[in-house]
């Protein structure tokens, strides 16, 4: 019970529902029993491709997806079981920074007004709101001028920092960040993610760092869940995700990352899967992977729960050796 | 951390924005103008009009226009700009009156179906379709047949049945914005559902509302006229720019035909006036219509 953040067996549901009288035949298990955990500041990366649930679990996180089970504890506080005012004061410690900072900011608010927002939402204003956006934008790096503008008016990466700052106003602890840098141009990327680090260092905040993109991950992640169909198939820190992925998806995955060395990029071995995602409405039991795996054997019609050997958790009966 | 500069606060700024904005806007600044004065030289009749109310000249009679009677006079001999001035009180205030009202309701009826869906949605969308499929007209005659035909009435009448059209606007509106990304954002940082409808929603509903207000009053001030030619309007001795025009109607053919141009006239101009003023807070509740070139400034 140390964690600052414990996420148990998250479900996350949707009714799928057909025809004039909207009939609910079945459900699409976006998130299928996560569990996380996450210390004072450390960075947890959480990949997989798109519509993998990785969002989907951010979304729990800061209660705007209500999961269908499971648990998220805050120090030791089940967030999923409050409402009201004790869920106002939860939100004050875990924020969440959105994918595209132009749709996530409010286009009639000036930027002064989008970081005092939630400073009047929790009368926190304390007679000094003025210096407090001040310290706000000099702590994201941007300059006081753009405290009169509006969102239209700044670049992408400004857009994102006034994110950041909005997400900072309230001091949390947590930080889940929604594939921050994805809408930035690769240029852009860069500065924002070293803005994290660094205001990790000084604040000694929690990162969920979600993303697809595997070098963006490796680059600020402490520890990495890969993320296949609404089940995390393996759990370890960056390092040796990197150098020995044990699991035949995160093998796949890595392998289609693009060597910046030409030498080296054209003898690399790079693993095609064959087939499709599978439907989430009609999942394959046991390992949702085997209809794409080149390793599947009878076995694997019955789920392998993830299991961790020596800080390594992977869901799989074949994995690979290190 | 740096030097804390002291600043303008941010609304002082944001309502200097908005001034520009407006007044960038050239028929809205003149629409501006010719309200204020039209709406100064109504209700300050009794200093401006050129001669008391009412005040019959029985031995003059009905003259063209002249230098003392710049509009000329109707039958009883009463100068007609006089008389326009004086209508002109009731049919503003009636105008404006709806306008406002019918927007209102309109508005928190759409942005609270937009926003809750589900059942509610269904009610008062249903309700409004009922609004809507009962020819107005019709309701208004009997409505105003049980009521009497005084300003108040028909304010209330013609407000509640107004309201059906900006509410489908704005619950449309509202639909697509509650799907936004930054109202999920408002509630990650804490705001609750009636925060997120008065510092998102409604902001974001501003050109909307005020283009609905302009054209809900001209579109008053043409269906009073109608309703005072069918006989359910403000009623003589009371009088309105529409009851004007409809006992002038019965001069066309005749060369006093003029008594019906000058009321049309006002009508004419306020109406158009107010559609410019709207156009012109439309663009000004915008920030993005400024659209200055500041992509990078203040990088630091």
């Amino acid at each position: 019970m140390s964690a600052l953040l414990e996420v148990r067996d998250l479900v996350k549901e949707y009714p799928v529902r057909r025809g004039l009288l909207r009939r609910e035949i079945g459900s699409v298990k976006a998130v299928n029993g996560v569990s996380l955990t996450l210390e004072r500041g450390r960075t947890l990366g959480l990949v997989g491709e798109t519509g993998c649930g990785k969002s989907t679990v951010g979304r729990c996180l800061v209660r705007l997806v209500e999961p269908t089970s499971g648990a998220v504890y805050l120090d030791g506080e089940n967030l999923t079981e409050m409402s009201g005012r004790d869920l106002r004061a939860a939100r004050r410690r875990i924020q969440l920074v959105f994918q595209d900072p132009y749709a996530s900011l409010d286009p009639r608010q000036s930027v002064g007004a989008i970081i005092a927002e939630p400073l009047h939402l929790h009368h926190l204003e304390r007679g000094n709101e003025q210096a407090r956006i001040a310290n706000l934008l000099d702590l994201v790096g941007l300059s006081q001028s753009v405290r009169d503008q509006y969102p239209h008016e700044l670049s992408g990466g400004q857009r994102q920092r006034v994110g950041i700052a909005r997400a900072l106003a309230l001091e949390p602890e947590v930080i889940v960040l929604d594939e921050p840098v994805s809408a930035l141009d690769v240029s852009i990327q860069a500065g924002v993610l070293n803005l994290l680090e660094e205001l990790q260092q000084r604040l000694d905040l929690a990162y969920l760092f979600i993303s697809h993109d595997l070098s963006v991950v490796r680059h600020v992640s402490h520890e990495v869940a890969v993320m296949y169909l609404g089940r995390i198939v393996e759990r370890v820190d960056a390092d040796r995700l990197y150098s020995s992925p044990k699991h035949p998806y995160t093998k796949a995955m890595l392998s289609a990352v693009p060597v910046p060395d030409p030498r080296i990029e054209r003898s690399r071995q790079r693993i095609v899967l064959e087939g499709d995602l599978p439907s989430p409405l009609d999942l394959p039991g046991g390992c949702a992977f085997r209809s794409r795996c080149w390793k599947q054997t009878d076995r694997c019609a019955i789920g392998p729960s993830l299991i961790d050997e020596q800080g390594h958790a992977v869901a799989c009966h074949h994995p690979e050796l290190e | 951390m740096n030097e804390v500069q002291p600043q303008t606060s941010a609304t002082i700024r944001t309502r200097s924005t908005f001034w520009r904005r407006f007044t960038r806007h050239r028929m809205a600044v003149l629409g501006a103008v010719i309200l204020t004065l039209l709406a100064a030289a109504c209700f300050g009749a009794t200093l401006v009009a050129p001669y008391p109310r009412d005040q019959q000249d029985l031995l003059l009679g009905p003259v063209a226009p002249s230098a003392e009677h710049w509009l000329g006079t109707d039958e009883l001999g009463r100068d007609y700009l006089t008389e326009i001035l004086y209508a002109g009180q009731v049919s503003m205030l009636l105008a404006i009156s709806v306008a406002l009202i019918a927007t209102s309701i309109g508005v928190l009826i759409g942005a609270v179906a937009g926003y809750r869906g589900g059942w509610i949605d269904d009610l008062f969308m249903r309700v409004t379709d009922l609004f809507l499929v009962v020819p107005a007209i019709a309701l208004l005659a009997l409505a105003l047949q049980g009521l009497g035909h005084s300003p108040l009435a028909i304010i209330i009448v013609l407000s509640l049945i107004g309201w059906t059209y900006i509410a489908r606007v704005v619950r449309g509106q509202v639909l697509s914005l509650r799907e936004r990304e930054f109202i999920d954002a408002a509630r990650v940082i804490g705001a609750t559902d009636r925060q997120v409808l008065v510092r998102h929603v409604l902001p974001n509903l501003g050109g909307v509302i005020a283009v609905n207000v302009a054209l809900a009053v001209a579109g008053t001030i043409i269906i009073e006229s109608t309703l005072s030619f069918l006989g359910f309007g403000i009623q003589p001795p009371e009088s309105s720019w529409g009851n004007m025009l409809s006992q002038a109607s019965g001069l066309i053919g005749t060369p006093k035909v003029y008594l019906l141009y000058f009321p049309g006239l006002f009508i004419l101009v306020t109406v158009l006036a107010v559609n410019f003023v709207g156009d012109g807070l439309r663009d000004a509740l915008d920030p993005r219509s400024t659209a200055s070139s500041a992509s990078s400034r203040g990088y630091s």
